[in-house]
């Protein structure tokens, strides 16, 4: 079929966590939440148990002095009967951690069976059921203690009552939830079919599935549950003297805090500790699960390619006198120095179309993102040059560190059009689509709003929208995705930019879509003359499209070559063969893109199912990670023509033309046994 | 250069791109206006849904304030009529309160009374109690609409900030720092905090009055009481919504127009990540009234609050009633303010489809 392992740049799973200073720190500290938090609910635990044999005499024991302030005897002073605080904050803590405890038992007992039995009565019931959960749920606790507490006596009775009530839709709603996201997969699917009822598919199949994101509510309902109690004893209807809790002992510390202040801190700090103990668990849960998750989808910004500053650059080639964009040794590097885009040179003349391809992680998206100044955060560029020329001003430096002034991003912003990968992402969705397009022209060229609209209009129209003045008061979500491409590239062309950057513009399309996003950049570039950097995994759509090609391996330029080579299928480099034995063989260059799509950008389409299992058998294998790049040529541990010197020595710049170059040590071993056709046409390239 | 490299309006570029396709060919957008338009309008949708929400609310609210008679244990006359009642007092008692009737028929009473905006009388003051919830409402929903909007202005600001601020990993102290103030906080309950207001500001250093409602900065420990954990909490979800924002693709093509940082983040990133905000925040929002009535009685407030704590220590049956009902209301027209508010940021959340 077509070739590897390739899928849009930014949904790529991951092949793993790849080390680095600042994963691993961001790592420690939910884990030091979690401990926290334990270690303050098991020392709660402890003194619940213990408190009342150590301090319970001394809490009930009347004293003679009433409301004494802190002092060595007593160190959070004495209350109106001249009772020890510190000693009755201590006791109390089993009572209000057992209300507590309570509580929430029955909140989660009454929840996740009020959810188990919305989930298994049918979707209609479940439908209605769950609309009164999120009802009930938006509803404050307290107000249904308060009735509850009037139809029972005021007591610790109506109160834990009245809680765990309050606190059961959650659970409930979490429960259908959770259960109906792990129902829909497969292995539920399997027992169902094998006639598993729906209460034992719950018990057996479901609960256990949705245990960790029931405990983290558990826990975080733990710490509410605690501040409800104690707010309601407070207000003097949950327990009532002579028994009490430290919401009670607060209330007390609040009737003499113009006179003994010092009453209510003991009560206060218990009240605040044990529910920062409880909210702690509850955090630190729910980030080792977040951890756990995204431990298979990391940040955007690792992306292996290559690492090695000592290997060989690539050459400057001559540049004409009307080139555009002018690169020179290009690297994209991480803050440890870690090079992402090593040495990339390249130039675009006026109205060419230079097309980038590799595979994904191979550093053209970041070569093309570098060149717009638009890196993620944490990666930097340098070059030794890296120009957008303009015949009547200054050439602008894209890679000079530190702020742009106003003047500078002003340029970049009217100069450099961009399409970017995925037309439904790269809108915003809550802005109408008038206001994104026509943004540039009002913020940097000042453009009057009915101006800004008549050019939005025209370069819809030139994008062959239907409709063009309504489509600008709509919502992106209300277009299709190839409509949303075509408005992205209206967009990009709004500014008659000198440069046009797509960077994928036809991965995350159906193919019927594709076909007509490269006809409408082809005719951008033949209306405006806009010279365009077009990037690609699909070595047949840039070949179509592009005037020159520059095929990119694990962060480098492996080799230059003619649109005409690679439509012909004349690549000096073992990847680029690779590449194009990967590819469908066509007979005609006409019919490449549209048949071609229907290879890897069709299945890069859906990125859960198209994991690297798809890579081919024509290239086995993967691009190294940046740091485990080999001394030597990165392709050589899946080079078929492989060489001794290739694994060790770094491969060498072979420019046979101007415009062709390759990086290969075949060229000077002149040991070329090319198998796809390749070897014979070489020097008739140009 | 500006605009004088543009070629204008009267000299289509688009003459290259071929003819344009007709208008009204498939794929054209619905045009708004006519009966369709109105009844495929996203916030009739909206309307239709949320009526049901509030109708489903007010029925559960008057059945459960209603069941709080038919409920409690012993008998509601005799704490209407006191200890001290003779038989025949309180027969005259239970004639007056209509508790002779079938429940049924108590029931429309109730419902009747409720549409006349008749809610009895309270048993202790012989008060009306509509007259005590036209007194002592504004105090409540004075203290709970300023929390509210404290919550909002300064908590999404201040997420907003220190995201921004700790972006791609930088500043990782001051993340850390927020992140243990906050949650230390977030999750200390409002009656602590107003204690210790109390304490510090108000006995200590005696800047602020301490209770009651008498000159507006009465109102300012009240206020902040109720709203700084709240304030906490939106602000670690903002902080952490808006990370999410930061990374989306959108905003790298918002950055892609060189936008100034202001525009970017107001106008780019804001209603983006309050549409997600203000989902999670809803509850705790509507959970600040429950807190509401909690402060009341730190500050001495004169609102629903003490008055329905004090009511339901004597028993005082249709005052409990009339103000249980009265901050449902009040609880369900704050949800109800809050998705407005997101339908106006965000108009796919009309559809309930976006809302978790």
């Amino acid at each position: 079929m077509t070739a590897t392992n390739l899928l849009p740049r930014n949904r790529r799973p991951a092949d793993g966590p790849s080390p680095g200073s600042a994963r691993t720190k961001r790592r420690r500290r939910p884990g030091l939440m979690l401990t926290l938090g334990l270690t303050g609910l098991g020392l709660l635990v402890v003194l619940a148990v213990v408190a009342p044999w150590i301090w319970g005499d001394r809490a009930e024991e009347l004293g003679p002095s009433v409301h004494l302030g802190s002092s060595g005897e007593h160190w959070l002073g004495t209350d109106a009967l001249g009772r020890d605080i510190f000693a009755r904050t201590m006791v109390a803590t089993r009572l209000t951690l057992e209300l507590s405890a309570l509580a929430t038992l029955i909140a989660s007992t009454v929840g996740i069976t009020l959810g188990t039995l919305i989930w298994v009565s049918g979707p209609r019931i479940r439908a209605v059921g769950l609309r009164v959960i999120d009802v009930m749920i938006s509803y404050p606790a307290v107000i249904l203690a308060l009735a509850i507490a009037a139809i029972l006596d005021p007591g610790p009775k109506a109160c834990v009552i009245a809680i765990g009530a309050a606190g059961s839709p959650s659970f409930a709603r979490l429960t259908a939830n959770l259960a109906a996201s792990v129902a829909g997969r497969d292995f539920v699917g399997s027992a169902r079919l094998l006639g598993v009822g729906p209460l034992r598919l719950m018990r057996r199949h479901i609960l256990p599935n949705i245990a960790e994101p029931l405990l983290v509510l558990l826990s975080v309902s733990y710490a509410h549950t605690l501040m409800a109690l104690s707010g309601l004893s407070f207000l003097g209807l949950g327990v009532q003297l002579p028994d009490y809790d430290w919401g009670q002992l607060l209330a007390g510390g609040l009737q003499s805090l113009y006179t003994n202040p010092v009453e209510a801190v003991g009560p206060a700090v218990a009240i605040v500790l044990a529910g920062l103990s409880a909210s702690f668990v509850g955090d630190g849960l729910a980030a080792a699960a977040n951890r756990s998750r995204r431990a298979d989808a990391p940040a955007k910004a690792t992306k292996p390619a290559e690492a090695n500053a000592a290997a060989a650059v690539g050459t400057a080639p001559a540049v004409p006198d009307d080139a555009v964009l002018v690169v020179d040794d290009l690297r994209v590097l991480r803050k440890d120095g870690t090079a992402l885009v090593d040495g990339v040179s390249f130039h675009i003349g006026a109205a060419e179309i230079v097309g980038v391809v590799g595979e994904s992680g191979s550093g053209k998206s970041l070569t093309a993102m570098a060149a717009a100044r638009l890196l993620p955060g944490g990666l930097h560029a340098t070059a030794r040059t890296a120009e957008l020329r303009h015949p009547d001003s200054a050439a602008l430096d894209l890679v000079a560190p530190g702020a742009e002034n106003a003047e500078t991003r002003r340029r970049l912003a009217v100069e450099i059009g961009i399409v970017y990968q995925d037309p439904s992402a790269s809108f915003n969705p809550a802005l109408k689509l008038g206001g994104q397009l026509t943004e540039t022209l009002r913020v940097h060229l000042k453009a009057s709003r009915r101006e800004a609209r008549e050019q939005a209009i025209e370069q819809l129209d030139f994008v062959r929208l239907t409709d063009p003045a309504s489509r600008l008061r709509q919502y992106p979500h209300e277009l299709s995705g190839g409509m949303r491409q075509r408005a992205m590239i209206a967009a990009a062309l709004l500014t008659r930019p000198r440069l046009i950057i797509a960077d994928e513009p036809t991965t995350a399309l159906d193919v019927t879509v594709q076909a007509e996003v490269l006809r409408l950049l082809r005719a951008a570039n033949e209306r405006d003359g806009t010279a365009m950097l077009f990037i690609s995994h699909d070595i047949a759509v840039v070949g179509d499209l592009c005037d020159r090609v520059l095929v990119m391996y694990a962060g480098r330029l492996v080799e230059e070559l003619t649109a005409e080579d690679v439509r012909e299928g004349r690549a000096r480099h073992p990847y680029t063969q690779a590449l194009l034995a990967a590819t469908p063989r066509l007979d005609t260059a006409a019919a490449a893109p549209a048949e071609s799509a229907g290879g890897p950008e069709a299945s890069a389409g859906e990125p859960a199912s198209a994991e690297p299992v798809r890579t081919l058998a024509a290239i086995p294998g993967r691009p190294p990670q940046p740091d485990e790049r080999p001394p030597g040529c990165a392709f050589a541990p899946r080079c078929p023509q492989v060489l001794a010197a290739c694994h060790d020595t770094p491969p060498p710049v072979h420019s046979p033309a101007p415009g062709l170059s390759v990086l290969c040590h075949l060229e000077q071993a002149g040991a070329r046994t090319g198998e796809t056709g390749t070897d014979k046409p070489l020097e008739a390239a140009r | 250069m500006a605009l004088a490299n543009h070629p204008s309006a009267a000299a289509p570029g688009g003459a290259a791109a071929g003819p344009p396709a007709p208008p009204g060919t498939a794929g054209a957008p619905t045009a708004p206006g006519g009966l369709r338009g109105v009844l495929a309008s996203p916030w009739l949708v909206f309307a239709m849904r949320r009526l049901g929400g509030v109708a489903l609310v007010l029925t559960v609210l008057v059945t459960l304030t209603f069941a709080i008679v038919q409920l409690m244990p012993g008998d509601p006359a005799r704490v209407a009529a006191g200890n001290n009642a003779t038989p025949e007092q309180l027969t005259q008692m239970r004639h007056d309160l209509g508790l002779d009737k079938s429940v049924a028929a108590q029931f429309g009473d109730y419902v009747a009374g409720l549409f006349r905006g008749d809610l009895g009388h309270s048993f202790q003051t012989e008060e009306k109690v509509s007259d005590i919830i036209t007194d002592r409402l504004p105090y409540t929903a004075e203290l709970a609409l300023l929390g509210v909007a404290v919550v909002l202005v300064v908590g999404v600001p201040l997420g907003m900030a220190i995201a921004v601020a700790c972006r791609d990993g930088r500043r990782r102290r001051l993340d850390g720092g927020f992140t243990l103030a906050t949650g230390l906080v977030g999750s200390t309950p409002e009656y602590v905090l107003g204690t210790l207001l109390v304490l510090v500001i108000g006995i200590q250093l005696e800047w602020l009055p301490v209770a009651g409602a008498a000159t507006p900065s009465a109102l300012v420990l009240p206020v902040v009481a109720i709203s700084l954990g709240p304030v906490c909490t939106i602000a670690r979800i903002v902080r952490r919504e808006t990370s999410v924002v930061l990374a989306q693709d959108y905003l790298r093509t918002a950055r892609g127009r060189r936008l100034p940082a202001r525009r970017l983040y107001l106008r780019h990133a804001l209603p983006n990540l309050l549409t997600s905000t203000l989902t999670l925040a809803g509850l705790l929002l509507a959970g600040l009234l429950g807190g509401t009535v909690v402060i009341e009685s730190v500050f001495a407030w004169p609102g629903l609050g003490t008055r329905v704590v004090e009511a339901i220590t004597l028993r005082d049956l249709p005052v409990i009633q009339g103000v249980v009902l009265v901050l449902g209301v009040l609880a369900c027209l704050l949800n109800l303010l809050i998705d407005i508010v997101l339908g106006l940021l965000d108009p796919r959340t009309l559809s309930g489809k976006a809302a978790s």
